[in-house]
């Protein structure tokens, strides 16, 4: 019998009761929608995190000042004020494979503009700041080591800051006033969005760290040190060397533990991605489930249909079916079934990631892998859970399933 | 061709038994049954219902193995043939028709009669062809894409003639082909029959147990209690 005229045959007897098929392939439905809908879901999350590590800077490391213990109370990281201006050169002239390296301290203020005001975070920093942040100019030009040497009250707009503070344009050459201090506009920094935490990055302006320091804090340390290694080969090496100088450099006996903390901040998002993964595991976990009660349920009304069909069976014995020629039919019906119940899911899959992309604003990547499993999933259901249904009835003795009443 | 006398045996049976069930609770519906039927024979067999005649006609038509006893069809010895084997005598050397014509509902006539092809592996093409001969052959040209809802008793066993007669096998088995029909359709099934066994040359086996049905045949064979009682020729001209 050919595999067109079984199909044909599984086609119509699913069409015959229509409304059981459908009831039946509701569990694939599911399944495989959950599969879709969870994998673009998962994808989507991935591919955004992925972005956000490009944004923050290729091969980023950061250090931040240690922890403090006095009295056996450690306080946390960063209540240290161990970091320097002279480790950012020093670390700059000794480790070879550093690309770039930038103080950055921050604080918060209200900043004014004419008759507008906005609370923000002011940054201080240097101008190998935006080379190791990845960040680019939208307007205007960064300030120059020029300006740093010479405390100069100029400084950058993050988009953010920008956009409310100059709503109109024209930021740049502008006068803002932070704590009194008046500073000049040099430039606008290009968007970048949220961070992986949802920290607005373009909530921002920043000046040269000398007048951060001296004009607006008032302290002599830096909260933090980016560095940005040579290719993302040398990351390990620049955080190991970094170490060592840095031990070097603050004079901290042998014994002593680091007082400051070196890391990679794609180890920070790696963390991320691995929960993503972990919450798309558990959703795979959910559409397993609801395959395999999906399956059940066509193993179930196959038998039914098996029990209903036996003086067809039988009669199909008689005219010259051999019993592998009713296996394939019941289990063709089977796969048809489980087969247009994933298609239908996948459809479902596809529609439930454009209407989460769409209403909650979460980013969705369809793949053209996860159709493929869902479908794949869904026929395998089928085959699986067809088969026993399929084999009782090519195990019926052609005269019993012929008397059948 | 109705004359057994001189013709090859189409079927041999010797010693056959059937036991249903074991131990004390075992019924022996056939008790060592031996006949032998040439090629273009018309046979009738009768006897009451627990007589046998059905579970006789089963084991003629592979539908059942024998308990005991040799079974030749065409030659062939069959008691010992695997399941598929059996499949496939029954698909290429009997035609089944039934009291209850066993058509597959919600289908065509024409497609009811290309099932037995199907399975015998026949080409599109022909099948097609072949299906559309045999119910002009059986008075169906005007009714072959109706299903068998739409069609009267008679029609009905009609299209499961034309299906039993799809794979030219030389045996047609009837169990009671007319029980479930008028006296007229009835006249007109036998009559089919008869035709296809005195024209075709297609040797012809009706179980039943009304008179005039057997009075059609060439030969009645009884069965009683397990065992062959009588078998003798039909009166001659006592058919309607």
């Amino acid at each position: 019998m050919s595999f067109m005229v079984l199909l044909r045959t599984a086609w119509k007897a699913l069409l015959r009761n229509l409304s059981r098929s459908l009831l039946t392939m509701l569990g694939i439905i599911i399944g495989v929608g959950a599969v879709i809908a969870s994998v673009a879901i998962g994808a989507g999350a991935q591919a955004v995190v992925l972005k956000q590590i490009e944004s923050l800077g290729a091969n980023l490391i950061v250090i931040s000042p240690g922890s403090v213990t006095t009295g056996g109370v450690s306080l946390g990281s960063g209540a240290r004020t161990t970091l320097t201006l002279e480790d950012v050169t020093s670390i700059v002239a000794n480790v070879p494979e550093v690309a770039a390296a930038a103080p950055y301290s921050s604080t918060s203020a209200q900043v004014v503009a004419g008759g507008v005001n906005w609370f923000t975070v002011i940054g201080g920093t240097t101008p190998a700041w935006p080379i190791v942040g990845n960040w680019n100019m939208a307007q205007g030009t960064f300030f120059t080591q020029d300006d740093v040497t010479r405390v100069s009250k100029v400084a950058v707009l993050g988009s953010t800051v920008a956009a409310n503070l100059f709503p109109a344009g024209g930021a740049v050459g502008t006068t803002i006033i932070v704590k009194s201090v008046p500073f000049r506009v040099l430039g606008v920094l290009t968007a970048k969005g949220q961070t992986g935490f949802g920290r607005d990055q373009d909530d921002v302006v920043i000046v040269p760290i000398s007048t951060h320091q001296e004009r607006l804090t008032g302290q002599t340390w830096v909260n933090t040190i980016l560095v940005s290694a040579s290719t993302a080969d040398t990351v390990a090496g620049v955080i190991d060397s970094g170490e060592r100088l840095l031990r070097l450099v603050h004079h901290l006996a042998p014994t002593a533990p680091d007082d400051f903390t070196i890391r990679n901040i794609a180890n920070v998002q790696q963390v991320r991605i691995a929960t993503s993964g972990a919450q798309a595991l558990l959703l795979a976990a959910v559409a397993i489930v609801s395959l395999v009660v999906g399956g059940i349920g066509i193993m179930n009304i196959m038998l039914v249909s098996v029990t209903e069909r036996t003086r067809e069976i039988g009669l199909r014995m008689a005219v010259g079916a051999r019993g592998r020629d009713i296996l394939l039919q019941f289990l063709i019906e089977a796969l048809t079934m489980a087969s247009a119940g994933g298609v239908i899911g996948i459809g479902m899959g596809i529609g439930v990631s454009f209407l989460v992309s769409t209403f909650a604003g979460w980013p969705t990547v369809v793949s053209g892998f996860s159709i493929v499993l869902g479908f794949a999933s869904a026929a395998c259901t089928g085959v699986v859970f067809g088969f026993y249904p399929a084999r009782r009835a090519a195990g019926l003795e052609p005269i019993d399933a012929l008397r059948y009443e | 061709m109705s004359s057994p006398d001189g013709t090859e045996p189409l079927i041999e049976v010797k010693d056959m038994t059937k036991v249903y069930g074991e131990g004390p609770a075992s019924v022996q519906a056939l008790k060592g049954v031996s006949l032998t039927i040439r090629r273009g024979e018309f046979l009738a067999i009768m006897g009451p219902s627990g007589s046998g005649k059905s579970t006789f006609m089963h084991l003629l038509g592979c539908l059942d193995h024998p308990s005991s006893g040799s079974y030749r069809l065409a030659g062939q010895e069959v008691s010992g043939l695997t399941r598929d084997q059996l499949a496939m005598v029954r698909g290429r050397q009997i035609g089944f028709v039934f009291q209850s014509f066993n058509l597959l509902s919600r289908t065509s006539a024409r497609e009811n009669v290309e099932l037995p092809m199907l399975y015998a592996g026949v080409a599109r093409e022909a099948r097609d062809a072949r299906a559309r001969s045999i119910l002009e052959q059986v008075g169906l040209a005007e009714r072959m894409d109706h299903k068998p809802n739409e069609l009267s008793g008679g029609q009905q066993q009609r299209v499961a003639i034309a299906r039993a007669l799809a794979n030219e096998a030389p045996l047609l088995m009837a169990d009671e082909p007319t029980g479930n029909l008028d006296s007229a359709s009835s006249v007109e099934i036998m009559t089919l029959f008869q035709h296809l066994n005195r024209e075709n040359g297609i040797t012809v086996v009706v179980v039943t147990h009304a008179n005039e049905i057997a009075a059609w045949s060439g030969r009645i064979v009884t069965f009683r209690d397990g065992l062959i009682v009588d078998d003798r020729p039909a009166k001659e001209g006592s058919a309607a």
